[in-house]
């Protein structure tokens, strides 16, 4: 047999480290009345606690924490390396799920009774791997650094600066300065990964201690005669643990992982920020603390219930002190359910909220988007790539400088309606092919949707279209003219047709010059001192669009004939990169991922 | 097991024990403190105050007094950083014809960014329901102790807004700027 000859090798290792003994305690612990799976809580969270402290090493290894690099490398985790979408998922729902443990097992400890004395210190050791947790929780929400978590955690530590006197300095030693950069994010990483961490293994270490020193409290009455710990009750606890695995592997698998969301911007109103569910009840109690009493629903309840906690022991000696502990943590739990219920409720009923979050959801996706894009991540950061985005941010600027003239497909370019009445073109596929035919559509060109509202509406172009743009020869000419501006402008979405139609759009620049004359008015192709109308020279084109937009009272375009539409370049209303990306979105120029081809 | 020192060393041992354990604090006194005064260097840092910024000019500002949001783009130094960068957003609605009026957009109560909205005739906290009159005053019911943080702000000859912007502190009644 091996063993009988491994038997003096263990002897001498027996004698020199003892390990026989230790074996024997940490396996042999009995257990009276036999493995119950009301006992199986602790082994669970020191489980999850392990996935934790594995899974967030090999996060760690990838992550960077630095403003400009936070979210990016948690992108990259997500979104390139090879399965770090489940490992990020696994660390995201363990969390999750490792708070539903700890609740479960302060109630099994509470209503066993197992927290009375001798077992004070275990309970209070109990107490304080909580909080810990719920810090683990709180600090690891910021580190990706989106937008989420950057606007949740600020309420978070915002509350830290009204504690009485030391209130804003704590704030700025928790934030690492006056204000949220690098380095809250390395000091949130070194609590999260350094600190808590430690803090939490030796404070396991302790109370498991506290815990064998007095043995299980057994749950009375004993229905079966004792057993030990290995295997019964491991075997029960292995299958627990396995339980708390499946849970989290499908709660990764469905969701594909954790939300990441846009990036941190400090400038960008982020109306979805929302704690994680489990702290939603104390941003919900913020709500019934006005004015300066809001430390009354941050710090002192909160802290005087945890603070009750700790002398729970002691009321415990007595039966009627005992149901006092569970009424008070039963009610609450109910409490602090019933606040969760209420924030969430409110968040469904609220349209803005919706809003916000469909909009968070929308910006997320486009900015990973953007950053898988070949041309990848600038230095600078992800937060860039989505502030100059013209499909984010082109519906934005429209509906803040042009909308209340103009209209983008009938609203204000975000979807919304408009309250001001329309009194300038709509600019959905400005220098199309479509959008011009309506332009010398007798029927449309006098149209709020084209001169209608402007003080054009009578002017010579609209008198020229109702005149000239009846008869069916002339219709025939104008389509080639109108294929031969819309040429000008070089759209993306006309790059075939205007490759097919060359013969077409060569035919239309004579005609313009020629027999139905747009060279009266215009300037087209070559400079034209005398032209009064605006220049068909590259019109609608990406620096023909700058120019104009720019300043439209410019001689090349309506001169001193300007209606009302700002000069916004010259009057510097918007700087030239923020025209550049109104005009990229007019003209539908934007990234965009490469169509999967192909079956 | 320790054995009771005889009555002429009590002194002895004493002396004995205070040494070690001044010793042995001190031992981790000087990394602890090293540490200590790297920790505590944020508070000596002092906030960007009183960035004057351009923001916008008069006539992109609706006449009836809506107010629009702008991002404040300022050169900001973060830890090893110095860039130009978005720092916060400012609300300005136009005043009596010419002027102007700004707010920052974070709400006194807890940080978030308020947002106007034309329905609610006011500025809303997304976060704990405070609500603000155009011209910033707090409704009754708000959880927020103060009214919405003014700004400095001026219309310059050209037409040009520019604002100072700041942040303060949330949660009090006082309105006291981040420093």
């Amino acid at each position: 047999m091996i063993s009988s000859r491994m038997k003096p090798l263990l002897d001498w290792i027996d004698s020199r480290t003892g390990y026989r003994k230790l074996t024997q305690e940490v396996l042999y612990e009995n257990i009276p009345g036999g493995a119950r799976w009301r006992y199986v809580w602790g082994s669970t969270l020191t489980f999850a606690f392990s996935i934790q402290v594995i899974t967030g090493i090999f996060l760690w290894m990838a992550y960077s924490a630095s403003a400009q690099t936070a979210w990016e490398s948690v992108f990259y985790i997500q979104f390139e390396m090879a399965g770090g979408w489940f490992l990020r998922g696994l660390h995201h729902y363990t969390a999750q799920v490792m708070t539903i443990l700890l609740a479960l097992h302060l109630l099994q400890v509470l209503i066993d009774g197992a927290y009375k004395a001798p077992r004070e210190f275990n309970f209070w050791s109990g107490l304080l791997l909580l909080q810990l947790t719920l810090a683990l929780s709180l600090t690891g929400y910021l580190l990706p650094w989106d937008q989420k978590g950057y606007w949740a955690t600020k309420v978070a530590t915002n509350i830290v600066s009204i504690v009485p006197f030391i209130g804003p300095d704590l704030q700025k030693l928790v934030v690492g300065g006056p204000d949220y950069g690098h380095h809250t994010l390395t000091r949130f990483l070194a609590l999260h990964a350094g600190v808590l961490p430690g803090l939490i293994i030796a404070l396991i270490g302790g109370h498991i201690y506290f815990f064998r020193r007095h043995g299980i409290h057994a749950k009375q009455p004993l229905k079966k005669p004792d057993a030990k710990f290995w295997p019964d009750q491991v075997l029960a606890d292995a299958i627990a643990c396995l339980g708390v695995l499946f849970t989290v592997v499908v709660l990764t698998l469905i969701t594909r992982g954790a939300e990441l969301a846009a990036p941190a911007d400090a400038a960008s109103q982020f109306s979805a920020a929302r704690p994680e569910w489990y702290f939603l009840f104390l941003f919900e109690l913020l709500k019934y603390f006005p004015g300066e009493s809001e430390i009354i629903g941050a710090i002192v309840l909160p802290g005087a219930a945890v603070g009750f906690m700790f002398l729970m022991p002691y009321l415990g000696q007595w039966k009627l002190g005992h149901r006092f502990n569970l009424a008070f943590v039963f009610g609450g739990l109910a409490g602090a359910g019933l606040l969760t219920w209420m924030a969430m409720k409110q968040d469904r009923n609220d349209p803005n909220f919706q809003r916000a979050l469909r909009d968070s959801h929308h910006q997320a996706a486009r900015v990973i988007e953007l950053a898988k894009a070949p041309s990848g991540i600038p230095i600078a950061g992800a937060a860039a790539l989505l502030r100059e985005d013209p499909y984010i941010q082109g519906p934005k600027l429209f509906a803040k400088h042009c909308a209340s003239c103009h209209r983008h497909g009938g609203h204000d370019g975000e979807g919304n309606p408009v309250k001001d009445p329309q009194s300038a073109a709509d600019l959905k596929g400005f220098a199309s092919r479509e959008w011009l035919a309506g332009l010398l559509d007798p029927a449309k060109v006098d149209s709020l949707h084209y001169f209608g509202g402007t003080k054009f509406k009578d002017g010579k172009m609209v008198k020229w279209v109702k005149k000239n743009a009846d008869e069916p020869k002339e219709q025939e000419q104008l389509k080639k003219i109108i294929a031969a501006v819309s040429a000008e402008a070089q759209l993306k979405s006309q790059r075939d047709a205007d490759a097919r139609d060359i013969a077409i759009i060569k035919q239309g620049v004579e005609l313009a010059r020629g027999d139905v004359a747009c060279t009266d008015c215009h300037a087209f192709g070559k400079p034209d001192p005398d032209a009064i109308a605006p220049d068909l020279t590259g019109y609608g084109s990406r620096a023909w669009l700058v120019r104009f937009i720019g300043n439209p009272a410019h001689a090349d375009f309506y001169g001193k004939r300007n209606d009302r539409m700002p000069l916004f370049a010259e009057k510097q209303i918007l700087d030239a990169k923020t025209i550049g990306i109104l005009a990229d979105w007019l003209r539908g120029e934007w990234y965009e991922p490469a169509k999967l081809t192909g079956k | 097991m320790q054995t009771e020192p005889a009555p002429g060393d009590d002194r002895r041992e004493f002396l004995k024990k205070s040494c070690a354990v001044c010793v042995g604090g001190a031992l981790g006194v000087v990394p602890a403190l090293a540490g200590l005064a790297v920790y505590l260097d944020p508070l000596r840092r002092k906030a960007d105050n009183g960035l004057l910024a351009r923001v916008t000019s008069l006539e992109s500002l609706p006449a009836d007094g809506t107010p629009v949001m702008f991002p404040i783009i300022a050169v900001r130094t973060d830890a090893w950083n110095k860039s130009v960068a978005p720092i916060g957003a400012v609300y300005v609605r136009r005043v009596n014809g010419d002027q102007v009026q700004a707010f920052n957009v974070t709400c006194p109560h807890a940080g978030c960014a308020v947002e106007f909205q034309a329905e609610k005739k006011g500025y809303h906290c997304p976060c704990h329901n405070s609500l603000f009159t155009p011209e910033g005053k707090r409704s009754d019911d708000s959880p927020s102790a103060r009214d919405l943080d003014s700004l400095k702000s001026e219309v310059r000859a050209n037409g040009e807004v520019w604002v100072q912007f700041q942040n303060f502190e949330t949660g009090k009644a006082l309105k006291v700027a981040v420093s």
